[in-house]
């Protein structure tokens, strides 16, 4: 009965508008069920037996890419029950955990954040290992640091929106290091420099720390910036160079095996 | 009763002494030596008997360890679970890769295929890999859901300004960072370390010329590669956020496992500087009054770790390495090597002189 009712979705109009392929039972709809899905065609069609074995790939590029598409889908539905500002923020996290119904919002998104760290890391380490940086690979070895950076920075970021004394203090302690970058930091070797007739140009209110907090310390206008930050522009840019690395991950041959 | 007693005291006394081997530099020459082993002699090592024991002593001790009340509260911190999970994935999977390397060396020898190969046995992705793939987005989704569950997201109090936390630290993944923080100033250790193991990682395939060990497990065939990435990572990385995770307490103090994190205990030594130690107690001078002249032999001492130990090294262990590399590729290997060795040098200057500064342009804000 449910499969006579099944054969009739998949024969129907509808199901064949979507899938422009029959039931992937042989080899040439299996292959079309790669080639004609948008999501699935970032995949060859054949890959190479070794390269599915999990104790070769470990699965962690995968997984920090679905981590990835977790904390996006935690995170916009987070971004409903959150304001950045000062008066609001604390007490939108702590309403948030009272009254929202399955309140697992922010577990999910901040563990799923600490699991997406560790696995690009581990990420990185098999890649290492297996010698998948090599020729021709160099190129996407040097996007994928990028990512792992950018992930780093992304957490980072997401750190300070608690507002609570752990997000407030870790993040002082963070960008304090920028107050010594060499000449663009105040505190920094070179900053002193940089002068017009003794007047500095490299100040507390103009240095590389006060670009990044918009301030000397980290208040209001810190937690506006981390924000746009962290749910605007990092997620963008690690949106396209995912992009480029998928890509160059079938352009460079795919999962790398013996040449 | 006498029993119990006497067993508590000696349970005492090995924590104590693991309290002791947990202070930074017995931490650190046992995880040095641990590696140097593991990859010496990782065919043994991973063998599954070998390798099981082991995992099962570490986590016999873990569990022991939680009879510790100190213990478990460090290590069921929220936020410090991860880094529990960390450590567990980082050494499993060494084991892991390393069995397969153990296994791809001993085929290579024997002249048989290796372990990944045969390019042209394929498999459809569709079902082969869709599938794994759907089972592995269900089963992390399900260890995430239930992770979620049983471990709430820290909130603590609100922000405030006036009030610091003691420590206060950074997000766990940059604790390694903040841990450089004690042996280098800021802009060493804040800026341009962490901007060369970017620029360092970025530049590890146009480097590594060495075209062996291309897509497979090996440890043979690219020795040098595997040793120095894996000092970096496990040592220079792990190692030090396990540091400032579970042992840097108030006042960034050390604090052993099984210690209590006591806020009034007293700092550190005062620490030395190396002008002292050139003027004054190599040469039993007053200091010079210009501050270049007072730092010459320090500014001698690091301009000729990086001039003159890559010239060094080329003639002598990097010999066939820069036949290969050439020269731009050695120099700014051997470049990135030294940066790297700055990190445990400081560390072991600062445990056996107190050394402060090598180079102490305070003026300039230029230390070293």
């Amino acid at each position: 009965m449910l499969g006579r009712l099944g054969n009739w979705v998949r024969e129907g109009q509808i199901w064949g508008s979507v899938f422009r392929h029959g039931v992937p039972r042989d080899r040439r709809t299996r292959a079309m069920a790669i080639l004609s899905n948008v999501f699935l065609h970032l995949h060859p069609v054949a890959i190479r037996k070794s390269g599915i074995r999990l104790s070769f790939t470990w699965c962690m590029g995968g997984l920090t890419f679905f981590l990835f598409l977790v904390e996006v889908v935690t995170g916009v539905l987070l971004m409903f029950y959150y304001r950045p500002t000062v008066e609001y923020a604390y007490f939108d996290i702590e309403g948030l955990r009272a009254h929202v119904t399955l309140g697992l919002l922010r577990e999910l998104h901040r563990w799923g954040a600490h699991a997406m760290i560790i696995a690009i890391w581990l990420h990185m380490l098999r890649v290492f290992l297996t010698g998948s940086y090599k020729p021709p690979r160099e190129f996407n070895w040097s996007v994928g640091v990028i990512l792992l950076v950018l992930t780093m920075l992304l957490s980072f970021t997401g750190y300070l929106l608690p507002w609570d004394q752990l997000a407030m203090w870790a993040i002082t302690v963070g960008s304090n290091m920028a107050r010594a970058t060499p000449f663009v930091g105040y505190e920094g070797p070179g900053a002193a420099f940089i002068q017009i007739g003794g007047v500095p140009l490299v100040h507390a209110g103009d240095d590389a720390r006060f670009g990044l907090l918009a301030g000397t310390f980290v208040g209001p206008n810190a937690l506006l910036r981390f924000y746009v930050l962290h749910c605007v522009f990092i997620p963008l840019v690690v949106t396209v160079l995912l992009g480029v690395h998928f890509w160059r991950v079938r352009k460079d041959g795919g999962i790398s095996g013996p040449l | 009763m006498v029993n119990y007693l006497a067993a508590t005291s000696a349970l005492d006394d090995v924590k104590h002494v693991i309290n002791v081997l947990c202070e930074p530099h017995w931490f650190l020459i046992i995880s040095v030596v641990a590696l140097a082993v593991f990859l010496l002699k990782y065919r043994t090592v991973t063998k599954p008997a070998v390798a099981g024991t082991i995992g099962a002593l570490c986590t016999l001790a873990f569990l022991v360890s939680c009879l510790d009340s100190n213990f478990v509260k460090i290590v069921t911190k929220a936020d410090n679970v991860p880094i529990v999970m960390m450590m567990v994935l980082v050494g499993f999977l060494l084991w892991l890769a390393f069995r397969q390397a153990a296994l791809n060396d001993e085929r290579m020898e024997r002249g048989e295929p290796l372990r990944e190969a045969g390019a042209d046995d394929k498999v459809l992705v569709w079902p082969d890999l869709v599938y794994i793939e759907l089972i592995a987005l269900v089963l992390c989704t399900a260890a995430l859901v239930v992770w979620a569950i049983v471990l709430p997201a820290p909130l603590e109090q609100p922000a405030d300004p006036n009030v610091a936390p003691n420590p206060a630290k950074a997000p766990w993944y940059f604790l390694g960072l903040q841990e450089m923080l004690v042996y280098f100033d800021p802009w060493l250790a804040g800026v341009v370390l962490p901007g060369l193991i970017i620029v360092g990682l970025i530049a590890i395939p146009y480097i590594d010329k060495n075209p062996r060990g291309n897509g497979y497990y090996t440890f043979k065939e690219r020795p040098f590669a595997i040793s120095t990435f894996l000092f970096g990572f496990v040592i220079l990385w792990v190692v030090l956020i396990i540091f400032g995770t579970f042992l840097r307490g108030p006042n960034w103090n050390f604090f052993g496992p099984y210690e209590f994190w006591d806020p009034h205990r007293p700092a550190a030594l005062l620490n030395t500087e190396f002008h002292d130690l050139f003027w004054q107690g190599l040469l039993d001078r007053r200091l010079p009054e210009h501050f270049l002249i007072r730092e010459l032999p320090g500014i001698v001492l690091v301009v000729g770790y990086f001039v003159v130990c890559p010239v060094l090294l080329k003639a002598t262990f990097f010999r066939r390495m820069y036949l290969q590399m050439g020269f731009i590729r050695y120099n700014v290997m051997a470049f990135l090597l030294l940066m790297m060795m700055l990190m445990p040098i400081k560390m072991a200057l600062r445990w056996m002189f107190n050394l402060h500064y090598v180079v102490g342009i305070t003026e300039w804000f230029l230390n070293v």
